[in-house]
């Protein structure tokens, strides 16, 4: 038999590690352990050690922005941030993405103070790593991160997110207090380089740092993200220190995508569409280097599971 | 692939552009980006169309299955990243139909192969061919079904039977048609090639082993078969997607000669077998045959496939026209954005998003986005008052008022005197549309 020899791209660099969540292992909670890659996505012949990929539930604490079948999906439990968050620890998540979309100014402006009660009753009610986002509005997330920050102390936070022009409060929110930052950037290498750059000029350490390159969904650009993703993970393990941190993808776009939830002629079932919509934007994410992949519907979540226990060879 | 210059030393120099190309080096330019091809100059010399066929032949032989208008090509790929340049020749996804199914089963599953058709983006989606498979046992049922489905469609063919003796009798009834056969393996392997080289059908080869797999491509190009598949029988997601990967880099990188084969690839029913056919979309799968596919799945399966070999130097447009968005009514604003795709979604996204009911008005900027659009002069005064006359925009918003991009305020002057609106500069980032409407 003719042997065929495995090509293996030969790295020079990894990514680096980092973990979410409490290290003294108080309450029972263990911290997560992310990144470390050595090889492309779930090639076992470049990078023997399965690596962890963290499967986020999406909970915001209040309904503006959540899809209608995710609201279905979880019935009433989507009124309460902290029963939603536990039906996703029960559902085997491996951290909650808490939007505190209540402090929006243009809608409920519900007060930081508020906001990061909030997210400490998430927190010691589900025992999970956190990450922990605004609502989108730059003077009034530097509020809110900073009061959550501060009354996190130690629980080592994913806060969400820095990005160009906006990234200081974020970004000092995580250092006074231990906590780590997603730094964001808009489809583009070159950005999502730049606002590491950014965060460890300010003084973040690289190990505290998250990207977000910004995961678009499928049929909504998903190739521009899929492209940028695999060439900032290229270009980390051929070298590039600045963009060796572990990468989070944000899928729950999917859901806005109107493929994903309007009737199309022989599209089947509307639901199960959705949910495969959200699930195969994930798994582009996954292939294209995704650390974390943050998902809004139970059953994608389920999909997307299985599916990296089969990219690992797991039955 | 060798280097223009590489290919300009065995042209004839003569710069007679019969090639279409003014110069033989610029003919060489083209040669090198897979533009042109040898054929295309009539004076080359026989040893300079050696020499260049053999280093100028894609790493992936390329592979036609069925023939004329709905062909399927495969293989022919040069690339391991889709940003390094593009996917040339996007996954072909087949139903399999066999015969152990009653002819009103089969009949059933021709008219929902059928009703597996898309429309996105301004592209046709749908099934790419049928595979037949060999089941029951009775080589006489398996011919009826070659028969009626030949009869009942035009897609191409994949005949899937491992009995040389019965493929031989299928074949005979569709030769002319060019089905794909599958296959050969360890064991039918010399009959099996017999019957590919005697019909002129590209040839399936299985085994899963990489090994076994070169091996058998060795034999069936000793038989005279070249158009070949593989099918290396991946039980699992990471068998698919590292099997794939390895034969793909083992024919780029040139480490391993006997692999550039196109790939077939069957995909079971249920969620693993979904993620191995999304698996094999990204990473490198020719050719999908599904055992089931489920609307519900196979939609996100097509579009997957439409956004990974889309030509990342070709923006994806969407059709310039007038949009609702929220329900919109005579006294709703009118506002305008490009016809790339990625423009559009954002904007339509943060439009939705704002719950206020507006006409949206796409422009047609060859899929550029608003500032390079307006910088290279594909987005100006008149063009956007053509498309508002085309979609008669200004009857079906009465307001008067036409926001436009803050990127392009420059514009508001002589907007407003092509189009008699009034202009309202709108926010310069999408994501300022919802704050900016409801104020």
């Amino acid at each position: 038999m003719v042997e065929v020899p495995v090509p293996k791209e030969k790295w020079t660099g990894s990514i680096g590690t980092i973990e979410l969540g409490r290290a003294d292992g108080r309450d029972g909670s263990r911290p997560l352990r992310l990144g470390g890659a050595r090889g492309l996505p779930f090639l076992s012949f470049e990078d023997p050690e399965a690596r962890t990929v963290a499967l986020a539930g999406w909970v915001a604490d209040s309904l503006e922005d959540v899809p209608r079948p995710v609201q279905d999906a979880f019935g009433e439990r989507v009124n309460d941030p902290v029963s939603w968050a536990m039906d996703w620890k029960e559902r085997g998540a491996d951290l909650i993405c808490l939007h505190l979309t209540s402090t929006n100014p243009e809608e409920g402006d519900a007060s930081p103070e508020r906001a990061a009660e909030t997210a400490m009753a998430v927190l010691r009610a589900v025992g999970l790593p956190l990450i922990v986002y605004g609502s989108g509005h730059g003077e009034k997330d530097a509020k809110v991160l900073e009061r959550v920050g501060e009354m996190a102390k130690g629980e080592r936070l994913l806060l969400g997110h820095a990005e160009e022009g906006a990234y200081k409060a974020a970004a000092a929110a995580a250092m006074a207090n231990g906590h780590a930052v997603i730094g964001f950037s808009n489809l583009d290498i070159n950005l999502a380089k730049q606002i590491v750059i950014l965060l460890t000029d300010f003084g973040v350490g690289r190990g505290d740092v998250v990207i977000d390159p910004l995961m678009a969904a499928l049929g909504m650009g998903l190739e521009y993200s899929y492209s940028v993703n695999e060439r900032i993970r290229i270009s980390a393990l051929a070298g590039d220190s600045m963009l060796q941190v572990p990468m989070v993808c944000d899928c729950t776009p999917a859901w806005k995508a109107r493929e994903a939830t309007d009737d199309v002629p022989n599209g089947g079932p509307t639901l199960e569409r959705g949910i495969w919509w959200e699930s195969v934007t994930a798994l582009a994410a996954l292939l294209s280097g995704a650390d974390i992949v943050v998902l809004g519907h139970p059953e994608a979540m389920a999909i997307v599971r299985d599916a990296v226990r089969g990219l690992r060879g797991e039955v | 692939m060798p280097t223009a210059i590489e290919i300009f030393k065995h042209l004839p120099k003569k710069n007679c552009g019969e090639c279409r190309y003014p110069t033989c080096l610029a003919f060489a330019m083209q040669l090198a980006n897979g533009k042109a091809k040898l054929d295309d100059c009539p004076h080359l010399s026989e040893e300079g169309r050696s020499a260049l066929a053999s280093s100028s032949a894609p790493p992936i032989r390329s592979v036609k299955v069925g023939v004329g208008k709905g062909a399927v090509e495969m293989g022919g790929e040069t690339e391991l990243y889709r940003h390094d340049k593009r996917f040339f020749h996007p996954t072909a996804f087949a139903l399999r139909v066999t015969d152990e199914r009653d002819e009103e089963e089969v009949d059933g599953r021709l008219a929902y192969a059928r009703s597996l058709r898309f429309e996105r983006v301004g592209q046709e989606m749908g099934l790419d061919l049928l595979e037949l498979e060999y089941r029951s046992g009775d080589p006489g049922r398996f011919i009826g079904l070659v028969r009626k489905v030949a009869d009942g469609t035009d897609l191409p063919l994949v005949l899937r039977c491992h009995d040389p003796a019965v493929m031989a009798a299928a074949v005979a009834e569709v030769r002319e048609r060019r089905p794909l056969l599958h296959g050969a393996d360890a064991v039918n392997l010399e009959q099996m090639a017999e019957v590919a080289k005697t019909a002129g059908c590209p040839l399936v080869l299985c085994a899963d082993d990489l090994g076994r797999l070169a091996d058998l491509v060795g034999m069936a190009r000793k038989k005279g078969v070249e158009d070949l598949v593989l099918d290396p029988m991946p039980a699992d997601p990471k068998e698919t997607l590292e099997r794939c990967t390895i034969i793909r880099r083992s024919a780029i990188r040139r480490t391993f000669r006997g692999l550039g084969y196109p790939i077939y690839l069957s995909i079971p029913e249920g969620r693993r077998g979904m993620v191995m056919a999304a698996t094999a979309v990204m990473k490198y799968g020719s050719l999908l045959v599904f055992e089931e596919l489920p609307a519900a799945q196979a939609l996100p399966l097509m579009v997957l496939r439409q956004n990974i070999y889309t030509d990342p130097q070709v923006p994806i447009q969407v059709r310039p026209d007038l949009y609702p968005v929220n329900g919109p009514g005579p006294d709703s604003p009118l506002l305008f954005t490009t016809n790339f795709s990625l423009t559009f979604f954002t904007v339509m996204s943060d439009l939705e998003k704002s719950k206020v009911p507006v006409w949206l008005q796409v422009v047609d900027t060859e899929g550029l986005s608003v500032l390079t659009a307006y910088s290279a002069g594909k987005l100006t005064p008149e063009s956007v008052n053509a498309a508002l006359q085309a979609s008669g925009a200004k009857e079906r918003s009465r307001a008067g008022v036409l926001i436009i991009p803050g990127m392009v305020a420059r514009m508001s002057v002589k907007l407003n005197e092509a189009t008699g609106l009034r202009i309202v500069v709108g926010p310069k980032e999408s994501s300022g549309l919802p704050r900016f409407l409801r104020s």
